[in-house]
């Protein structure tokens, strides 16, 4: 036989350690339709059965408030999976279990796994789980998902309930007020076999009572007259509650179930035997780690640790992704002839591959870090400790960790920084961080603001940087406001959030988190981020020069070369990097290189980039930004230090170094028109402008492509406007 | 026995929920945590800046902003 087995429960009850332990590395991570909640499947064979293993998304409860509660909703009801394995904490069964009464009212046949048994036994707590599984009408076993204890017994148990017929749907008794109502709802539903199909009746009207947006909706697409009769008992009803009772009905319902389980447990199934004020171990060390002092200071190393572990440690695996597509470049070029296939292949494809491939290791280490924080449940801390400043600017405690990824300390990277918004459950506060994180100082804007600090500010570089580090900070939290008062607007998410004991992380649930996260990094992202740089690639060639131009150019490097001695010729020919040129052959090669840096520069004037780079000078000299600039800039949006090579060929200055662009400061410094208040307009502008594409295709992948769109939108328009007013007070300051 | 809300407790005092002023996605958020009518609290600890504050609740630990334990009453002794 095969079939589905769904894998539900709450956060940190536990779920992933399961699913883990019965799939091992036999697991599929995709998306369920339409929203970016991870769908992980496994399969576990057992006895010649082959069961679908699905874990769902972490809920504490089963209404239509958050996306994760619609999906494992809709899961349980659309795809009808053959048994629900509800996953429940030991140490805290009162408030698991009041998942598991929503799970028993569905009607779906259910197997209860009672997780971390020891560390319930380890708080003097022990559970009469026969007791417990009598009282619940379903199997109850008790495992330790780190070690893999009790998963055969859950399996087998999972197997008899699938071979037994669905249970009926558990009566919880909501007090006479609301019986009264629930019954003549329940009349109303079945004379009309209202949404029966899909639900039990009494859950139906148990829905309408809870005002459940999911619910009230379908119900008015099936049957406007019979959604109307049911919305009339509702609020007659409610209105009858809240004038007695000074309460809501949702509210009602709520309390019955926790009266329900409160009046199950003390039937004998729970015994405590320690002081209920005894300090854990959890709440000693969080004496320490969110104390008033220590806890700030202690954070802010860790932040710092995880920042230093991301980027300077992923720095040899990077090296070693650059160096091999570096030989790969120079295989292909050496063996291709001269040409358009070969500028194809190398600076669209190779460098598009690179592109994408370079960033792995930088996502793969910034995933371990995140995961052992948020596994360990510090990461709940850091949002606990910082919720009070985030909060101002309608963000999350959470934020943070997006914010310092994308380089909030100087020298970040937007792409992992982006993808770390994966920890933030709440939907309008993570989509203003997704939109600001790009506005963090990344290494790739580095390089540009070195190259304007060194040409117009050479004497205050440490405190420039510094500045620079504060705008970006500023920029993206009043940009978050903006956002959260108008686009993304709305009452912030609750902060409601349960704090979780630390816990050691294991070994193998950090592997499998990094790498599938990463994995989907390659798979979605990849495919996207190649195509987008073979498109930037022709935008910066075609339309070539034409030929007429071409052969003048030829003619020109023909002539220079003709006036050399044979000598000289062979000379350079048959330079090696180790030999010194002679003088003659020095000025040759000189001469060369300039007419080939002319002739790059005039054939990047003439595509497609560099005509719109010419087209709209005529806005973007508001901003003090010349026709070179923006074709810069346009470069940019491949990755943020193509700026500075672009910028060196725009000026004809050939290939120039992003490391050491002495040539290019020294240009600028002496160029009219380029004088400190247009480093300072450029600087802006390279800060705040759109994300370099493969950001853009990260946001849309983390949210919608409306969003990837929107940000490039906002983003430049934003950076626009700043550099214009900087450099238009500026100029009439006197600067 | 007096009654206060959460945002005027002491920390490691003790007391009883006696309502949750709130409907909608922060009522349901608060009630699913546990805090309904009866239940025993008491707090944990408070944020460096004061906000959100932690509370023990059924044998684990809730956050809430200030501005949401306002609509909690609790009920206290002394």
């Amino acid at each position: 036989m095969n079939f589905c087995v769904a894998l539900g429960g709450n956060p940190n009850a536990g779920k992933t350690t399961l699913f883990n332990a019965l799939t091992g590395s036999r697991q599929h991570v995709g998306n369920y339709p339409g929203v970016t909640v991870d769908r992980k499947e496994g399969r576990y064979v057992q006895n010649g059965h082959e069961m679908r293993i699905v874990d769902l998304p972490g809920t504490y409860s089963l209404t239509a408030y958050s996306v994760e509660e619609v999906v494992a909703r809709d899961f349980l009801i659309n795809e009808c999976p053959r048994v629900t394995v509800n996953i429940v904490d030991a140490s805290s069964l009162e408030r698991n279990l009041y998942l598991t009464i929503q799970f028993l009212e569905l009607g779906i046949p259910t197997c209860v796994a009672l997780n971390m048994i020891d560390v319930a036994r380890g708080r003097g707590i022990t559970i009469d789980d026969k007791k417990l599984s009598r009282l619940l009408g379903v199997p109850v076993i008790p495992i330790m998902a780190r070690s893999g204890y009790g998963k055969k017994d859950l399996m087998a148990a999972v197997e008899t309930v699938a071979q037994v017929p669905r249970p009926q749907p558990l009566r919880v008794s909501y007090g006479r007020d609301l019986e009264t109502a629930i019954q003549e709802m329940e009349k109303v539903i079945a004379g009309g076999n209202f949404l029966t199909d899909l639900y039990p009746l009494r859950w139906i009207a148990i829905k309408y009572l809870e005002n459940d947006a999911q619910i009230l909706e379908k119900g008015r697409e099936k049957d406007a007259q019979i959604a109307d009769r049911l919305e009339t008992i509702t609020r007659k009803v409610g209105a009858h509650i809240e004038e007695t009772l000074e309460t809501y009905p949702e509210a009602m319902i709520a309390d019955h179930r926790y009266g329900f389980i409160s009046s199950m447990l003390k039937q004998g199934v729970v015994k405590e035997r320690h002081d209920e004020n005894r300090l854990f171990l959890s709440d000693r060390i969080d004496k320490v780690l969110v104390n008033r002092f220590a806890g700030p200071i202690i954070m802010l190393l860790l932040l710092m640790g995880l920042y230093q572990f991301v980027f300077t440690y992923s720095e040899v695996p990077v090296a070693w992704c650059e160096g091999l597509f570096a030989w790969v470049s120079d295989l292909v070029s050496n063996r291709l002839p001269d040409g358009l296939l070969k500028s194809l292949v190398v600076s669209g494809v190779i460098d598009g591959v690179g592109g994408v491939l370079g960033f792995v290791p930088m996502i793969l280490f910034m995933f371990f870090g995140i995961a052992v924080l948020e596994d360990s449940g510090y990461l709940a801390r850091v949002a606990f400790m910082l919720d009070r400043v985030f909060q101002i600017f309608g963000l999350h405690g959470s934020s943070v960790m997006a914010y310092i990824v994308s380089g909030g300390i100087a020298g970040g990277c937007a792409v992992p920084g982006v993808m770390a918004t994966r920890t933030l459950r709440s939907p309008k506060e993570r989509i203003a961080t997704l939109l600001t994180a790009p506005f963090m100082n990344c290494g790739a804007k580095l390089p540009v603001f070195a190259l304007l600090i060194a040409a117009f500010f050479p004497h205050s570089r440490a405190g420039m940087m510094f500045v620079l580090t504060l705008i970006s900070w500023g920029g993206a939290l009043l940009a978050a406001k903006l956002l959260r008062m108008t686009v993304v607007k709305g009452a912030s998410t609750p902060f409601v959030m349960e704090l979780p004991p630390y816990r050691l992380p294991t070994l193998r649930g950090l592997m499998i988190h990094t790498w599938e996260r990463t994995w989907q990094y390659v798979k979605k992202a990849g495919t996207v981020i190649l195509g987008i740089s073979v498109l930037l690639w022709a935008a910066m060639t075609f339309p070539r020069l034409p030929p007429s131009q071409i052969e003048a150019y030829d003619t020109l490097r023909g002539g220079i070369i003709s006036t050399a001695t044979p000598q000289v010729i062979e000379e350079l020919e048959t330079a090696t990097k180790a030999k010194l040129l002679s003088d003659a052959a020095t000025e040759l090669k000189a001469a060369v290189l300039a007419a080939d840096a002319r002739r790059a520069g005039a054939a990047l004037s003439h595509s497609l980039a560099g005509r719109i780079g010419i087209q709209v000078e005529t806005i973007s000299r508001w901003a003090g930004f010349d026709w070179r600039t923006n074709i810069a800039l346009l470069g940019g949006f491949a990755a943020k230090e193509v700026i500075v090579s672009t910028l060196g060929t725009a000026y004809s200055l050939g290939s120039v170094d992003t490391e050491a662009a002495e040539s290019l400061s020294a240009r600028l410094v002496v160029e009219p028109g380029w004088r400190a208040l247009t480093a300072w307009s450029l600087m802006i502008f390279t800060m705040f402008y759109a994300p370099c594409f493969v950001t853009v295709v990260c946001i849309a992948r983390e949210s919608s492509w409306k969003w990837g769109l929107f940000s490039m939108v906002f983003n430049t328009s934003l950076a626009f406007f700043l550099a214009v007013m900087v450099y238009q007070v500026g100029t009439a300051l006197g600067y | 026995m007096k009654r206060v809300n959460i945002r005027n407790m002491r920390v490691d005092q003790k007391g009883t929920v006696t309502s949750v002023k709130v409907g909608g996605e922060l009522g349901r958020r608060i009630r699913d945590m546990g805090l309904v009518p009866g239940t025993k609290i008491r707090i944990q600890g408070r944020a460096p800046l004061y906000d959100p504050v932690a509370l023990r609740v059924k044998g684990f630990t809730l956050t809430l902003r200030n501005n949401e334990a306002d609509l909690i009453e609790v009920e206290v002794n002394g």
